[in-house]
């Protein structure tokens, strides 16, 4: 099986600037140095809470944001970037915000012509047959194209997103929290379509989400992150129904679940670290039960937990 | 067409666009006018009066006619003005756009460069340019176009800071768009509204300055007549003939004054938040206009909605957003409100205490008794007592409902001396216990806090603390969790449900995540269209759902533990609430439904607490 993204040693430091003479401090941590691969046609979940990195190694993943250490290895070559035709037609991004990531100024035709002429250099003609059959692989009606973007629903316009992605015809599609604007009830659309799109276009998935079970439905292996470094992988369905890490343990236990009685899975007072002045060893120490001297004194690394499953804990489940 | 009427509706604004109007069509005339060459001296005809003989406007001190003068003068004036403007736009739009679209490095440089200009007095500036140039009328545009450069920069950076961090600039670069492209294609037609704006705002201090310097000698050089030189050389008549100087000057007046009402016209017209009614100041109270008659009290609950009916009126188009719902709370018992965007949940919560927005929104029906008493009905002095001192709110977002500049041990003394007398002291004191009773951890210092210093999980507790400040006895809680993680979310519900129990708390939850209601919750009722479509105890309601959209919309939800699988979706979308069909608003997206359900209205029906609205339930209830 070919790789179609590797990430090897890849981090992200903001630097804080220290006012008008400060000198610059140390930075905030937001991805921490992280190895993953994501096969061809696989969807790669990543699961964490805000703060936790997620939308910082998206953007990293495609280009937006320069990584401060380590490679980014698309389908076997280094991320370049410096060809923007060129790279666009590698990966593409989905907005978490459907509405804000179409200009407002534009009509949908518009919008969905740019990736066609800029990255495939297509006819008018040709332009149009192909945003067709885009549109009618997403369905959407095709009148739609002469519409400026508030005239849609979040669900609609989410569509015109996942249209837009598409027309570039991509390898891999960074999808940021791709529902988690949507109601329910369109919700379900919107993530039946994508897996019927991956199927159709052999495409390759980043599924990044807060929603454990959204997460869960459409993932083949799950990232776990916490406070930028990854605390866990493994198979969707073993990650959370077997986990090694406490932390995703106290996830899965959080998710509300109909059925089960209400209880607080932690104490009631506990924290997120402080990234300005991130604790050392582990950073779930502070909240983990299991937690000992060793936990507070070394940051533990990603080990083997047997199967396709690794954690990084010194005390696993 | 609505730019144009919003901007005649401001009678200013009007007035100055007819000013204006009239003046730009004389100068266009100025050819056709039979008008004397304004050049040509006449010295045996000097200062002749206004009316005089072949001269309507009078002479000046070389006799030469007024208002020749004055109407090519006017031209000269408008023309510089409107060119200094469009030349001071230009640049300084494009040098903000770089500015605020590169930013870091290239930004910081620009700006200080921008600052530099700014720290001179503009007209000190505009003298030096014009020293350095030569006098005349071009380079005294330059100067006025120069000196006002800072203003456009620093305005149209400003935005473009705000939009190219907005998505759909990553959008564009990703679909292989160049820096050129992005500026001209996507960025440049979301600010050319304010430069426009920017540009009829200023067209009048253009043509003041113009003025200025040609009065000082340094604009147009004599014979040109401009306005501002015809006041230079009127000065020494002053008082021998005042005509020739109050000529100009009103000229100057009529012109500044009716572009600068015009130009604020627009600005106002091209706002937003003006087209969609936002800057109107919302009443105190939501509008009451109960159509038919109030229902009689049922004795039910302590906080108890009878048959509400909230609608909002925009133009002529009417948003049915809350109809005939019926809800009740008991002391002690938590009530889930479950339902889409739209469905009409959050509405019917602010109906309670009279907090929709009016206008647009109006009550026309129903009632909301608090102990019997309907709050509807109630003055506003009486309302205003029982917000959050007997009925308190919770909100989603507790970053935007805290004060972001008063600490929050402030802003929870300030809701409890609202309500009532007591020394800073022991509101303090009564702060402090409120942050340990929602478990803050040291909150004698916390008290000190700013919003923005605490993480998300602990402001929405600050958010609970100031609802529980006054001891209510409802709480309406607005989707409290959904901008939470999850691992707070759990926090924050075994809080709530704890202060329930303790203090005997009747709690209206509002939300959309079954898993919540489902471990929350007593009873639910489920909201699809402004109308409850399912009511019942949670176990009922969850576990044998009988309107086909709960059930539906229950196996929309993935939960935890199913692995990877293709999900259940309903296809279409929720109902438009300004166009809800007749019938079950459900109807169109139902494979169940039947020619019947499309044809009138349904009726909740069921026994006790539990009914549904369906012609085919599910299953049939008891």
């Amino acid at each position: 099986m070919s790789i179609a993204l590797k990430v090897d040693g890849l981090a992200k430091t903001f630097p804080i600037s220290g006012g008008l003479f400060g000198r610059q401090k140390a930075g905030v941590r937001a991805v921490r140095p992280m190895s993953f691969e994501v096969p061809t046609g696989e969807t790669l979940g990543i699961v964490g809470e805000s703060g936790c990195g997620k939308s910082t190694l998206a953007r990293m993943l495609v280009g937006l944001l320069e990584p401060t250490e380590g490679t980014i290895e698309i389908e076997g070559k280094a991320l370049d970037n410096a060809d923007p035709a060129k790279f666009g037609r590698l990966i593409q991004y989905m907005f978490q915000d459907p509405v804000s990531s179409l200009n407002p100024r534009k009509t949908i035709k518009q919008i969905m012509e740019v990736p066609l002429k800029r990255l495939y250099g297509m006819g008018r003609a040709e332009r149009d047959k192909r945003i067709g059959e885009i549109f009618d692989s997403v369905n959407l009606r095709s009148e739609f194209l002469e519409r400026y973007p508030h005239e849609f629903s979040g669900g609609q316009a989410q569509r015109i997103g996942v249209a837009r992605a598409l027309a570039a015809a991509p390898r891999i599609i960074i999808l940021d929290e791709p529902v988690s604007a949507l109601d329910v009830s369109v919700q379900a659309q919107v993530l039946n379509l994508l897996r019927d799109l991956k199927g159709e276009f052999g495409l390759t998935y980043l599924f990044i989400s807060h929603d454990l079970a959204v997460v869960e439905a459409v993932s083949d292996r799950i990232v776990v992150l916490y406070f930028g470094s990854v605390v866990e992988i493994g198979k969707a369905e073993e990650v959370f129904a077997n986990p090694r890490h406490p932390y995703t343990k106290l996830l899965a236990e959080s998710a509300p679940v109909v059925g089960r009685p209400l209880k607080a899975p932690e104490q009631k007072d506990s924290e997120l670290p402080d990234p300005l002045n991130p604790p050392p060893g582990c950073a779930f120490a502070t909240r983990c039960p299991r937690a000992t001297d060793q936990c507070r004194r070394e940051e533990p690394r990603l080990e083997a937990m047997g199967g396709d499953q690794y954690a990084a804990c010194f005390h696993p489940l | 067409m609505s730019f144009l009427k919003l901007l005649f509706r401001n009678r200013l604004a009007a007035m100055g666009a007819v000013v204006l109007g009239l003046i730009l069509l004389l100068v266009v005339l100025i050819p056709l006018l039979p008008l004397q060459d304004p050049d040509v001296t006449n010295t045996s005809n000097r200062f002749l009066p206004p009316l005089s003989d072949g001269h309507l406007l009078g002479t000046d001190h070389l006799g030469r006619d007024l208002l020749a003068r004055l109407l090519h003068g006017t031209r000269l004036s408008l023309g510089v003005g409107i060119s200094a403007a469009l030349i001071a736009g230009t640049i300084g739009s494009a040098v903000g756009i770089i500015a605020g679209y590169f930013g870091g490095r290239a930004d910081n440089i620009i700006m200080r460069g921008i600052d530099m200009l700014m720290a001179f007095p503009y007209i000190l500036l505009a003298l030096a340019i014009v020293a350095a140039l030569g006098p005349g009328l071009f380079n005294a545009l330059i100067a006025v176009a120069a000196v006002n450069i800072p203003f456009f920069a620093r305005n149209i950076r400003g935005i473009t800071v705000g939009l190219a961090g907005r998505e759909f600039i990553d959008a564009a670069r990703l679909a292989g768009m160049g820096h050129t492209r992005i500026i001209l294609t996507e960025l440049l037609p979301n600010v050319l509204s304010t430069i426009v704006i920017a540009m009829s705002t200023t067209v009048g201090w253009m043509i003041l300055e113009t003025a200025g310097l040609s009065f000082l000698g340094l604009g147009s050089q004599p014979p040109q007549a401009d306005l501002g030189s015809m006041l230079g050389e009127a000065r020494s008549a002053l008082i021998t003939d005042p005509h020739t100087s109050i000529i100009p000057g009103i000229m100057i007046f009529l012109i500044v004054m009716s572009i600068n009402l015009l130009g604020d016209g627009v600005r106002d017209a091209l706002d937003p938040r003006l087209r969609s009614g936002a800057l109107a100041r919302p009443r105190a109270q939501t509008l009451v206009e109960r159509k038919g008659d109030i229902p009689t009290d049922d004795q039910k609950g302590l906080l108890n909605i009878q048959n509400l009916e909230t609608q909002f009126h925009v133009g002529k188009r009417v948003y049915r957003a809350v109809n005939d719902v019926t809800l009740f709370v008991n002391p002690g018992e938590c009530l889930g409100v479950i339902g889409e965007s739209g469905s009409g949940k959050s509405v019917t919560a602010l109906s309670v205490m009279g907090l929709v927005a009016s206008p647009p929104g109006v009550v026309t029906g129903g009632a909301v008794r608090y102990e019997g008493e309907d709050l509807l009905s109630a003055p506003f002095e009486s309302l205003r007592r029982k917000r959050g001192d007997k009925v308190a709110y919770i909100f989603q977002d507790p970053l935007s409902t805290l004060h972001p500049l008063y600490r929050v041990g402030d802003q929870l003394m300030e809701a409890i001396q609202v309500h009532h007398k007591m020394s800073d002291k022991e509101a303090r004191a009564k702060a402090v216990d409120l942050l340990k009773s929602v478990r803050i951890p040291n909150p004698e210092s916390r008290i000190r806090s700013y919003p923005h210093e605490m993480s998300g999980g602990m402001r929405q507790r600050v958010g609970i603390a100031m609802a529980l400040a006054n001891d209510p006895d409802v709480i309406i809680a607005d989707e409290p969790t959904t901008a939470l993680d999850v691992t707070v979310q759990a926090q924050i519900l075994a809080l709530l449900d704890d202060l329930r129990r303790e203090r005997g708390l009747a709690i209206v939850f509002i939300t959309h995540d079954f898993g919540v209601v489902a471990q929350l919750c007593d009873r639910v009722a489920v909201l699809y269209g402004g109308r409850i479509v399912e009511q019942g105890t949670t176990t009922d309601v969850l576990d044998h759902p009988a309107h086909p959209y709960t059930k539906r919309l229950m196996a929309c939800v993935p939960e935890l533990g199913g692995g990877k699988r293709r999900l259940e979706a309903i296809p279409g979308l929720p109902p438009m609430v300004s166009d809800l069909p007749p019938g079950c608003a459900f109807a169109p997206r139902c494979d169940k439904a039947t020619e019947a359900c499309s044809r009138g209205e349904i009726a909740l029906a069921g026994s006790g607490t539990r009914a549904v609205r369906c012609i085919h339930p599910e299953e049939e209830i008891a």
